[in-house]
């Protein structure tokens, strides 16, 4: 079966005419270098191109998405792969030997049940999909692991991004457990400890003096201008965008193979919510898991909130901003995926909530101490919309809801360290304890 | 008033591969009718039929992001460096 894109145009009009990168082309690609996988669709004009490292319409610079003949999948073939994101390699535009190239192996993270925050929150049924526990500690490790494949297959010879954290280090460790030479960007203000946490895996740390923009816009012009250089997010962002499927195909086999009722994801450029989105309509094409409504909802932060503003306003159109919010890991001004958030969660009867940066502190520190998972900003943000939700009625209470936690706490420490920290100082006697109340 | 544009991949089919073009002109406008007038149908691609910059395109004037200076209206002082760049974005 094909998997639509979304087309205006009528799949008996597709253009051939689209942005071809540096890389080698397509024609030297081997048989089933991307599986199921058929063609790359472009979102906006539906123009298509075969497969390969093209990443814009040129008709209208819109993005191209990978485009699928599935065929038949079961659950029994998805449930012998392995407790990984390559159990579902059927849906994704990997090869079939996937497994047998060295890799992170991310993915079949816990989908935990909430029943703290639940009974916190006044929710019946509350699941928290932790993502802090992949192998780099984020959702990054899913998206950079597919992006790695397409690599390969595309005979790249450096594994680069630019970042300002998880995807940084997702891509050094990726790059280093395959033997592929990797080059990270950041911008050169980046704190010690995202440096270390990258820097440790790869030789090639390079500090930009810039903003996350800027750096950006290097890797941008590098992408067009050097052959053979994979930027994860930026020529080969059509493969590597697919590997956030996984976490919609996850949360749908660890509930049982069903939908849940409402979902809260987190939105920088947009992506994560989108493929989550794809990946719940592919299953339900695919005879899966039952057909069934459920509301998408998208989580910003208040200094940048470009997409949320757009929900509220009931507009198209995004106005992009330069953010300035404690959530760097959501902090794009201009995200490129925004109009669709904005469609699915009008279709599906969801919304978009912005919390501020004091919300997202206190909501950190509400998930550690009611469920023991320590999460990062993005996380924090998205459970003080799950709150603020609730709170505004817009979430309906006795509905089955799930969140995703993107990553882990250790990478955001400094959002926190203000506000928690010992509740006393003692000496050390006893005398000391008690008179402290603390017993 | 002269300035430099960088070329995308995406668009050198109109610049004979060229990725570093001159152009003239006091505004951002300016510039891309005059790069439209060398290389015949670049103008297309880069604004849309109501005469706005595509929603996918990024383009920077001096390193600065047009749509927080004056959009299609920026001014290009002699010399400036232009950049025209398809959108992409990390991120959730």
């Amino acid at each position: 079966m094909l998997i639509p894109s979304r087309s205006k145009v009528d799949q008996g009009e597709m253009k051939e005419s689209f942005v071809s990168l540096t890389l080698d082309s397509a024609s030297t690609l081997r048989a089933g270098a991307f599986g199921n996988a058929t063609h790359l669709s472009c979102r906006e004009c539906g123009a298509t191109r075969e497969l390969g490292p093209h990443y814009a319409c040129s008709e209208c610079f819109g993005p191209l998405e990978v485009a699928y003949d599935f065929g038949q999948v079961t659950r029994e073939q998805i449930e012998a792969g392995p407790r990984n994101i390559w159990r579902y390699k059927a849906l994704l535009p990997v090869p079939d030997d996937i497994e047998t190239s060295p890799n992170l192996e991310p993915g079949f993270t816990r989908l935990l049940d909430a029943c703290n925050l639940a009974a916190e929150l006044g929710l019946t049924k509350l699941w928290v999909k932790d993502d802090s526990t992949n192998p780099t500690n984020s959702f990054k490790d899913r998206v950079v692991a597919c992006a790695l494949s397409a690599a390969r297959e595309l005979g790249s010879r450096v594994f680069a991004c630019p970042s300002t954290g998880n995807l940084a280090n997702a891509v050094a460790a990726a790059g280093a457990r395959a033997g592929i030479p990797t080059v990270v960007f950041i911008p050169s203000n980046l704190e010690t400890p995202k440096q270390v946490n990258s820097a440790v895996f790869t030789e090639s740390l390079v500090a930009v003096d810039g903003t996350y923009d800027d750096v950006n816009k290097l890797a941008s012009e590098i992408a067009g201008e050097d052959p053979g250089w994979a930027f994860v997010n930026v020529n080969v962002r059509p493969f590597y965008a697919e590997g956030s499927k996984t976490l919609g195909y996850e949360i749908a086999e660890q509930l049982g193979w069903r939908l849940p009722d409402q979902i809260v994801i987190p939105v920088a450029s947009g992506s994560q919510l989108t493929k989550v989105h794809k990946a719940f309509q592919e299953l339900i094409a695919l005879g899966l898991v039952e057909d069934k409504p459920y509301k998408v909802f998208g989580a910003q932060a208040d200094g940048c909130s470009p997409v949320a503003s757009a929900f509220k306003a009931g507009v198209d159109a995004i106005r992009p901003v330069k953010p300035d919010t404690i959530a760097k890991s959501l902090a794009i001004g201009n995200p490129a995926d925004g109009i669709y958030v904005l469609d699915i969660a009008r279709q599906t009867g969801g919304g978009v909530e912005q919390v501020s940066d004091d919300e997202i502190r206190a909501a950190i520190v509400l998930l550690a101490r009611n469920e023991g998972i320590f999460t990062e900003t993005a996380g924090g943000t998205t459970v003080a919309v799950l709150k603020k939700l609730v709170e505004t009625g817009q979430l309906d209470p006795d509905a089955e809801t799930v969140i995703i936690n993107t990553g882990h706490g250790l990478k955001t420490l400094d959002a926190v360290s203000g506000s928690v920290g010992p509740r006393a100082t003692i000496a050390p006697t006893y005398d000391a304890f008690t008179a402290a109340g603390i017993a | 008033m002269s300035v430099s544009v960088r070329i995308p991949t995406i668009l050198r089919t109109y610049t004979g591969d060229e990725s570093q073009v001159t152009a003239e002109g006091a505004t951002l406008a300016e510039v891309v009718d005059s790069l439209d007038a060398t290389y015949p149908g670049i103008k297309a691609r880069v604004v849309d039929e109501d005469g706005k910059l595509r929603r996918f395109v990024n383009i920077y004037v001096a390193e600065e992001d047009v749509r927080f200076a004056d959009g299609l209206d920026t001014t290009t002082p002699d010399g400036t460096q232009i950049s025209i760049i398809p959108a992409v974005a990390g991120g959730c």
